[in-house]
């Protein structure tokens, strides 16, 4: 066996360790399936056995299903459906049943099973446990079990709806399933998901024990008169279920087929006896995998993330092992950019004009770490080590042994051509500099370095420690050791790094201002008002426009329509968006969220920030029953997609991997797409170019169709068709 | 085609549908028996002549189960050729069982055929009979199911009704109830529920609080809006109104109808029914019919229906003398008469459910009785009945003395 080795002890316990080689992490692939089923009739035939500790050889027990060979899975689904819909649903079916009728042998049998749980174990490797008589489970903080399948756009089709919904009281397993919440041991014990946390070196000896203790081989369910928690039928049951069902709604707005089949699972699987549930199970674990959605969501934000995390963009040049970091400015960028990195172990010399400025900037990681020591979410030492690694200074001189520079000083040329030049002068010629500003052309802020090769953007987003995105921005000249530096350290701080060519808001803030322009188009159009941010989240994003635009701030935007007008003139901007912007912050001081005033009004806490009345009176509102909301859908997904399409068509953006993923940790652009790319092949391009043009005579010029799009849409080619095969996979 | 005539119709009281409740001690059947057993009596109906009984009833569970019709028919002695049956269109199955027995008399299948309706609140409690509308996401999320007293506040904020506008609905309810027991104007329509010695249990509707006014309704606390907030209501409603920023909660237990116990009976028949049991007409079924409607608002459709009915019977909404609307909640009715614009004074001029209450399957027998009888006390001809509906639906009938 490649993956598993079985060793028989002097009672008869069989001690099964999962350890596939050549992997740092198991996971569930077919030969695993095809090995796990060969065990699994191992021990129930072989008299010798009297029962089985499962576990496994690596740090955690499993990672869950390899989700390439689900790819694969749906992949061969489309082929077959081609010819034969029928044949193709059977064969998901098939696929999917497999699994649910294996682990039910194991649970259905008559020898006892005990999973010992010595690291984290997820999705369906934490399911392979679920099925076990028993689950013990190291005392390490580390370890996490739970179901994150949800998270990807598919559902735990391994028995995990079925019984952590019989096992754990109905809100967490709800939350279990739905937001792929995984917990630590001592919760999981509380919430009956494992029977025994125990410390790591007894993990193996205590499961053994309980076996021979004489542990029953049977679940709760195949027990006379066993009760799920939920008792769906009982006016609490009714209560949990459809408030349970609204939520649903509420928070997914219809969008994700996975999880309204989850609660599919839960509803119909709770009135049914355990051996059909499991086929409920699958016939709906059979439906997602045959929705759009799965594909799009386990394509962009697994597969191709997974593959951008391992550094998928990185040139073929030495490994950059990130020490010491200079970080210039330390305001609120600087700040927090220092904390991320000091995070990790990495040194950051934090500089500022004076000292005091400094400090402030290492005092936010203080206060970041206090707030989190509150909520249990880290200790004083953790704390002590992190501030060990922010020195703070006003001397260039420090960042003479620093392996990269970043700039987050305030945007202006003048300014950071005067930090570019300070820097060249303290460092060594093999220093890389990176500038963090999101409004000016890297090209034009490299002139000021002594080396534009080693000059590169590395475009942070705020809150910089909850944003996973990070752009880094090629100059014309940037060279390949910047390229690999900056990916280093962004995958250093365990963010997903982007890499994108030097244009005018880059790539995410231009897909973003596409989305706030089409909002304030439908402002000034009469749109009734709260049809904007509630339309717009219908269709996906998780913040309104108005909203959005509030956080970011009203007088920001007049900033950028300023600079772009300056640099590109007059005809560069709407008219009617300069005359709304100015509105709002000139003639109102309605400048944002955080002046309590912008679209919405901002009162103190608890009350809830309510949309200015004065809006629906400065443009004559039309009746809501005669605009269409398909069509409000449609405007704030295609400006998104088409600009998206416009820096691929640029050459902007040169791996689409990188827009799609870029837009959904960027800005949350409608995760179940996919992202904008995903989202246009999904539509099809004929489709989609179609749209565009009658969205275009009746919204704006903006909609039509580019030639690249045109080109795709007559020859019926995809993005992903045209330009997926040359994505290169990381090393 | 033949016509469907209305020769009696009688109604118990209606009892707190509490523990507390008068009529928590009568079994559902026993209350279904009675108004058979009243309405047989006072028409002094030889029970043979009787083709069918239908009953509605929503929670038809346990005692209500099976099929309590039929139950009620034999346990009244009725004649056993006399067969029953138990409809449900939630609330206003009580109407359909008046419009499906005209339907069999129209389509002269039948010439006699009582319609009514029972419910128990007190002892079954709304929603025990089960229902997958709101539990099965399946079908709960396509068609945005929220509960009724969201529908309800959603009507008052997309039809521009505050909370002094739906107090001031409820609390004229609570008068025109008070008055109308006072002048006596239930007296005929009355049957009271008696003990098994001929004691009287109940004899008036006992939900009423005629003392309401505007400050004591002032000082309940809306009842929907934490349901809104906890159980993704509000935001599933928004979903499908979107033009709506909130959902404004106004509706509480004063403005909203009353949990009530209560059954009633309408006797119908054909010209030739009516010969054969020796009454006289006293109005008749001109014409009724349903429709459905968004599910999530829910409670709009006595417009759509309302609407439909006027369109099949070519009538216009000043050939109707009176309207009788079932006030589950005070918003649908101020909805109804912002749509047709109807004078308050021509809308349930006898106080309605808010005041007295609404035993579910029954209402729509009772307030088609109270109208009838309404008008033939201001000796006026035309009266149109409709109810909102559960799940978004609407029914209506339009009846007009002979």
């Amino acid at each position: 066996m490649k993956n598993f080795t079985l060793d028989i002890d002097a009672d008869g316990i069989a001690l099964i360790n999962w350890d596939m080689p050549g992997k740092s992490m198991n996971v569930i692939d077919e030969v695993v399936l095809e090995e796990m089923d060969d065990l699994i009739k191992k021990v129930a035939c072989d008299e010798a056995i009297k029962g089985a500790v499962i576990t496994s050889g690596k740090k955690a027990f499993g990672a869950g299903a390899d989700l390439t060979f689900l790819q694969k899975m749906m992949g061969e689904y489309e082929t077959v459906k081609a010819k034969d819909e029928q044949k193709a649903a059977q064969m998901l079916f098939d696929g999917a049943y497999r699994l649910n009728q294996s682990l039910r042998t194991i649970e259905a049998g008559d020898k006892p099973w005990v999973a010992a749980i010595n690291g984290t174990a997820l999705g369906g490797c934490f399911e392979i446990t679920l099925a076990c008589h028993a689950r013990v489970m190291t005392d390490a903080e580390s370890a996490t079990v739970g179901l994150p399948e949800a998270k990807v756009g598919l559902l735990p089709g391994g028995g995990g709806t079925q019984r952590v919904s019989r096992l754990v009281n109905p809100q967490d397993a709800m939350q279990m399933l739905l937001q792929g919440k995984a917990h630590r041991p001592t919760k999981a014990k509380q919430l009956n998901l494992i029977h025994e946390v125990v410390p790591a070196a007894d993990l193996i000896e205590r499961s053994k024990q309980l076996i021979r203790d004489g542990l029953k081989a049977k679940a709760p369910w195949d027990e006379k008169g066993f009760k799920a928690p939920l008792n769906l039928w009982s006016p609490a049951g009714v209560q949990m279920m459809s408030a349970g069902n609204g939520l649903l709604r509420k928070e997914t707005y219809g969008n994700y087929p996975n999880a309204i089949n989850i609660m599919k699972c839960v509803y119909e699987g709770l009135q049914l006896p355990f051996d059909t549930a499991l086929k409920v199970e699958s016939r709906y674990f059979a439906h997602t995998l045959s929705t759009p959605e799965a594909k799009a969501m386990v394509r962009t934000l697994f597969v191709n993330m997974q593959e951008l995390n391992k550094g998928a963009r990185r040139p073929d040049v030495g490994a950059n092992k990130v020490k010491k970091i200079g970080v210039i400015g330390a305001g609120f960028m600087g700040a927090s950019i220092a904390y991320v990195s000091a995070k990790v172990g990495i040194d950051v010399v934090l500089i500022d004009r004076d000292q005091d400025a400094a400090d402030k900037g290492k005092a936010w990681s203080e206060d970041t770490l206090d707030k989190a020591i509150k909520r249990k979410r880290s200790t004083e030492e953790k704390k002590a080590a992190l501030l060990d690694h922010i020195t703070t200074t006003t001397d260039y001189a420090s960042l003479s042994d620093c392996d990269l520079i970043i700039e987050a000083v305030f945007e202006d040329k003048g300014i950071k051509k005067t930090v570019t030049e300070q820097t060249d002068a303290a460092t060594s010629d093999n220093c890389i500099f990176a500038s963090n500003t999101s409004t000016i052309p890297i090209s034009e802020l490299a002139k000021a370095s002594k080396n534009a090769e080693k000059f590169i953007g590395i475009h942070f987003f705020s809150p910089v420690d909850k944003m996973m995105l990070v752009e880094i921005i090629m100059g014309d000249q940037t060279g390949d050791e910047a390229l690999a530096m900056a990916i280093d350290y962004v995958l250093a701080i365990k963010k997903t790094p982007i890499v994108v060519n030097d244009t005018r808001g880059f790539y995410v803030n231009r897909c973003v201002m596409r989305y706030l322009n089409e909002s304030w188009n439908m402002l000034v159009e009469g749109i009734p008002v709260p049809m904007i941010d509630n339309v717009a989240k219908a269709a996906g994003m998780p913040v309104g426009p108005l909203t959005l635009n509030d956080a970011v701030a009203i007088d920001l935007s007049q900033k950028v329509i300023k600079q772009t007008i300056a640099d590109l003139g007059e005809d560069a901007i709407d008219p009617r968006h300069v005359k709304l912007v100015n509105m709002m912050v000139d003639d109102h001081g309605r400048i944002g969220k955080k002046a309590g005033k912008g679209f919405y009004d901002y009162p103190p806490k608890p009350a809830k920030a309510k949309l200015w009345p004065e809006l629906k009176e400065m443009f004559p509102q039309q009746d809501a029953e005669d605009v269409s909301v398909q069509d409000i859908k449609d405007r704030f997904l295609y400006t998104i997609a088409m600009e998206a399409a416009r820096t691929v068509e640029e050459g902007v953006v040169s791996d689409i991997r990188e827009a799609d993923v870029g837009a959904i940790l960027g800005f949350g652009f409608a995760p179940y797409t996919g992202g904008p790319l995903s989202f246009i092949d999904k539509v099809g391009l004929a489709a989609f170019e179609k749209r565009a043009k009658e969205l275009a005579k009746q919204y704006g010029d903006h909609f039509k169709p580019t030639k690249l799009i045109s080109e795709m849409a007559k020859k019926g080619e995809t993005f992903y068709g045209r330009f997926g095969e040359q994505l290169k996979s990381a090393a | 085609m033949a016509d469907a005539y209305i020769y009696d119709h009688v109604r118990t009281p209606r009892g707190r549908g509490k523990k507390d409740g008068s009529l928590h001690e009568v079994t559902s059947n026993a209350l279904a028996t009675g108004v058979l057993e009243n309405i047989r009596d006072r028409n002094e109906l030889d029970t043979t002549l009787v083709d069918d009984v239908v009953f509605g009833c929503v929670d038809p569970v346990k005692e209500a189960g099976g099929d309590i019709t039929r139950t009620a028919v034999l346990q009244a002695g009725y004649d056993e050729s006399v067969p029953g049956v138990q409809l449900n269109r939630y609330c206003s199955s009580g109407l359909d069982s008046v419009n499906f027995a005209a339907a069999k008399i129209m389509a002269g299948v039948d010439d006699v055929a009582i319609g009514g309706g029972v419910e128990s609140m007190s002892r079954i409690g709304i929603g025990a009979a089960g229902n997958a509308w709101p539990m099965d996401p399946s079908a709960a999320l396509p068609s945005y199911f929220v509960p009724q007293g969201i529908s309800a506040d959603l009507i008052a904020t997309q039809y521009g009704f505050s909370r002094d506008d739906v107090d001031a609905y409820a609390v004229e309810s609570q008068k025109r109830a008070a008055k109308s027991w006072e002048e006596g104007r239930f007296k005929n329509a009355i049957a009271p529920v008696k003990d098994v010695n001929g004691l009287t249990i109940l004899d008036h509707d006992e939900h009423m609080r005629p003392s309401t006014d505007m400050q004591s309704l002032a000082s309940l606390n809306a009842s929907f809006a934490m349901m809104g907030e906890m159980g993704g209501f509000d935001g599933v409603s928004l979903q499908r109104y979107p033009q709506l920023e909130e959902v404004n909660h106004v509706h509480h237990a004063g403005n909203s109808s009353g949990i009530v116990d209560g059954s009633g009976a309408v006797l119908l028949g054909s010209e030739k029914g009516g010969k054969s049991m020796g009454l006289k007409p006293r109005a008749r079924i001109k014409a009724f019919t349903n429709i459905g409607s968004e599910p999530n608002i829910m409670l709009t459709g006595p417009v759509s229906v309302t609407e439909k009915l006027l369109k099949q019977a070519d009538m216009k909404v000043e050939d109707i003398d009176l309207f009788e609307l079932n006030e589950a909640f005070a918003s649908v009715v101020l909805r109804f008469m912002q749509a047709f614009e109807i004078p308050h004074d021509k809308i349930n001029v006898c106080g309605g459910a808010i005041a007295m209450g609404h035993p579910l399957g029954a209402t729509g027998a009772m307030i088609l009785g109270t109208v009838l009888d309404e008008l033939e006390r201001r000796d006026q001809n035309t009266a149109l009945i409709t109810l909102c509906v559960g799940a978004g639906m609407g029914t209506a009938t339009i009846i007009e003395r002979v």
